[in-house]
């Protein structure tokens, strides 16, 4: 499969120019929006802050606002990179998969029955979820090579999404008082969060960035297949443990901060494997930054369709990923 | 022994095939239909005896019994028969039609397109003091639209040479997801007061049902219900296969598109009164298939009697086991259905 860059040197320049582009959109996420801010005004509210309400919509919203879209893009985008390559499913993602509803619908249970607030109990019950839906997932695809082939596998995980979401549903109908809150958060939304959100998840987060990032080679083995990565003398299962979990963290922690967002960690792999090629030391780390870029523009857009309200950003990307999930349901159609 | 029974009406104009099978089994499934929904009309907050629900029913009980039975408690579950019955036959229709054992209204985004619709109508068309400014028959109407825009973009997404089954799945699904984004953004860009109406949408309940909703509903069903008896056969036909049946004789794309405008009336229906019900349009026709065979003149009914059955019995779990909560019954559908579409997912091999 031939790729947009196809040796080192032109695929670090790659990087360097999407590093670049991210910090651009960044930026752009801090000075576009509702509240007129110029560029000059952003640097000044760090370096001369004078109370002034652009001034606190700079420090409090924006930027907090830009990081967290950053974060939870990259986070996404990786995941939905290793789901593809463990499943070897072009349509395996957190979102379709049911992993993001899972998370969703735990941390909703633990407001509305345990009467839980601390973000700390948040994350946890995310993750857990993340880790209870993964399990399902990775069951139902693990059964049978012949029964579950990665279309069913597809099926299998929307479904499971669908009655995660409906749970979640009942749930809020139950807990009228929260609904309104919740509603919002749960359609995956980055507004309103502040940064005590995401350093709660960070170190977690973290942790699964860098195994992520280590785990690459081993993935290239792996996506050859089972049989010939253990020939190789590949322990597949504690390849597949690792990516598993460092997805369950990723998505997890995803979801405790912006509640779910679908299909970024499904289109964008498939982008980075455009641009790159299929080497997943690449396909991972160009994934995470189209992930984080890609939701910084789906959140700067949501500022800009109902103004002056905002659009859920989850609603923006599930806009943009549906045409694309046809698109890529239709291509794989001569297999299907 | 033959298994069918030909009745031939209007001088063979109109000619209907009777199950030997569907003359046991319908009353038996009637009589089970009404046992329960005297036991779920009974039970609630206010416990009343099956007996005092029969007498309450008929007017001839206590005035309390009768204004809880008959104001309350009755309409539900009627409406959640009648919705479950009008899922199921649209499940049904839509199987047997694209030949997909996985095929439900709300699995290919159908009921995720009449929400939209519904829940734009309810936006639009609400003033400020949460009245309508139209009448509310017009819903029907609206959620029908959004569901027949659904399963077209549906099919024609689909179209890549032929229409296989488990593409029209898989595009079904990802059209699924953007209703929803859809109808998540309609909730928050309308009044407030709108969400937890809406979300119950989402999620499909018969809270709060009326004599209205029946009087909306029913005459729909019923018209529908006639139409898809008399399509059975063509029905039969084109479970065959598409080559089979256009070499028998039969207009294949006219008669798709007549049965999904059918299912899709059916679906929509539904919706506009009770939401989004998942999986019981997936799961009444399969289990009517094991009652009952295949052939369409007796799975119709039979699912429809099982399509109720489930919801009324869905709704009955819904508002007593968390008593004081009321919850949607679609959470115990989506329960219970989830993993039997899974299930199918394996059993059947070769989709």
């Amino acid at each position: 499969m031939s790729s947009l860059l196809n040796n080192n040197l032109l695929r670090t320049l790659g990087f360097v120019l999407t590093i670049v582009l991210l910090l651009v959109a960044m930026l752009s996420s801090v000075v576009l929006g509702y509240t007129d801010i110029t560029w000059k005004m952003a640097v000044e509210a760090y370096t001369q802050f004078d109370h002034s309400n652009e001034h606190i919509i700079i420090k409090d919203t924006r930027v907090p606002r830009a990081l967290i879209a950053a974060v939870v893009g990259a986070s996404l985008g990786l995941a939905g990179a290793l789901m593809q390559a463990l499943t070897r499913n072009p349509l395996a993602s957190p979102g379709i998969f049911g992993i993001n509803a899972g998370a969703g619908f735990f941390v909703v249970c633990a407001i509305s029955f345990f009467s839980m607030t601390s973000l700390a109990e948040f994350t946890w019950m995310a993750f857990l979820g993340a880790a209870i839906a993964a399990s399902v997932v990775y069951v139902l695809g693990s059964m049978g090579r012949e029964g579950l082939t990665p279309v069913r596998l597809t099926l299998a995980g929307a479904a499971i999404a669908a009655m995660f979401s409906s749970l979640t549903q009942g749930v809020l109908v139950m807990n009228e008082q929260a609904l309104d809150q919740i509603l919002f958060w749960l359609a995956g939304s980055i507004e309103g969060r502040s940064l005590d959100h995401l350093q709660m998840v960070m170190p977690y987060l973290l942790v699964a960035w860098i195994a992520a990032l280590l785990i690459g080679k081993h993935i290239n083995v792996l996506s050859m297949g089972e049989d010939m990565a253990r020939g190789l003398g590949q322990r597949t299962w504690l390849i597949k443990v690792l990516s598993a979990m460092i997805i369950i963290i990723a998505a997890g922690g995803s979801v405790a901060v912006t509640g779910p967002i679908a299909f970024i960690g499904l289109v964008v792999p498939h982008f980075a494997r455009y641009v790159s090629g299929i080497d997943y030391r690449w396909v991972i780390p160009y994934s995470a930054l189209f992930g984080a870029i890609l939701l910084i523009v789906a959140d700067v857009g949501s500022r800009f369709i109902i103004m002056p309200k905002e659009v859920p950003v989850g609603v923006m990307t599930a806009l943009i990923g549906v045409p694309f999930f046809v698109y890529i349901a239709r291509k794989g159609a001569k297999q299907l | 022994m033959k298994k069918y029974i030909p009745l031939r009406l209007m001088k063979g104009t109109l000619s209907f095939l009777i199950s030997k099978r569907l003359i046991l089994i319908l009353p038996i499934l009637s009589l089970v239909t009404l046992l329960v929904m005297v036991i779920s009309t009974g039970m609630g907050d206010m416990k009343i005896g099956p007996v005092d629900v029969v007498k309450a029913v008929i007017g001839q009980g206590s005035d309390i019994h009768t204004f809880v039975v008959q104001i309350h408690r009755l309409p539900r579950i009627v409406v959640a028969f009648l919705v479950g019955a009008a899922l199921a036959i649209a499940g049904a229709i839509l199987q047997g039609m694209i030949r997909n054992p996985l095929a439900s209204p709300d699995v290919i985004g159908i009921t995720g397109g009449a929400s939209v619709a519904a829940v734009t109508f309810l936006t639009l068309y609400s003033d400020s003091g949460n009245t309508l400014t139209i009448s509310i028959h017009w819903l029907p109407v609206a959620a029908f639209v959004g569901a027949l825009i659904a399963a077209a973009l549906v099919y024609t997404l689909s179209w890549h040479s032929g229409v296989t089954p488990i593409r029209l799945v898989l595009i079904g699904i990802g059209l699924a997801f953007a209703t929803d984004a859809l109808t998540t953004l309609m909730i928050i860009e309308g009044p407030l007061y709108l969400a937890t109406q809406a979300t119950l949408w989402q999620t499909g309940s018969v809270y709060a049902s009326t004599w209205q909703d029946v009087q909306v509903l029913l005459p729909w069903l019923l018209i529908c219900l006639f139409i898809a008896l008399i399509a059975a056969r063509r029905l039969n036909v084109l479970e065959m296969g598409e080559d089979i049946a256009s070499s028998v004789g039969s207009h294949v794309q006219r008669n798709r598109l007549l049965l999904l405008l059918l299912s899709t009336a059916l679906a929509g229906a539904a919706v506009s009164v009770a939401g989004g019900i998942g999986f019981v349009g997936l799961m009444a026709p399969h289990i009517a298939r094991r009652l009952i065979g295949s052939s369409f003149g007796a799975l119709i009914p039979v699912s429809a009697m099982i399509g109720g059955l489930i919801v009324i019995m869905a709704d009955l779990v819904a508002r007593t086991a968390f008593l004081p909560l009321d919850l949607p019954a679609g959470i115990f559908t989506a329960a219970i259905g989830a993993p039997y579409f899974i299930f199918l997912l394996f059993r059947h091999k070769n989709l």
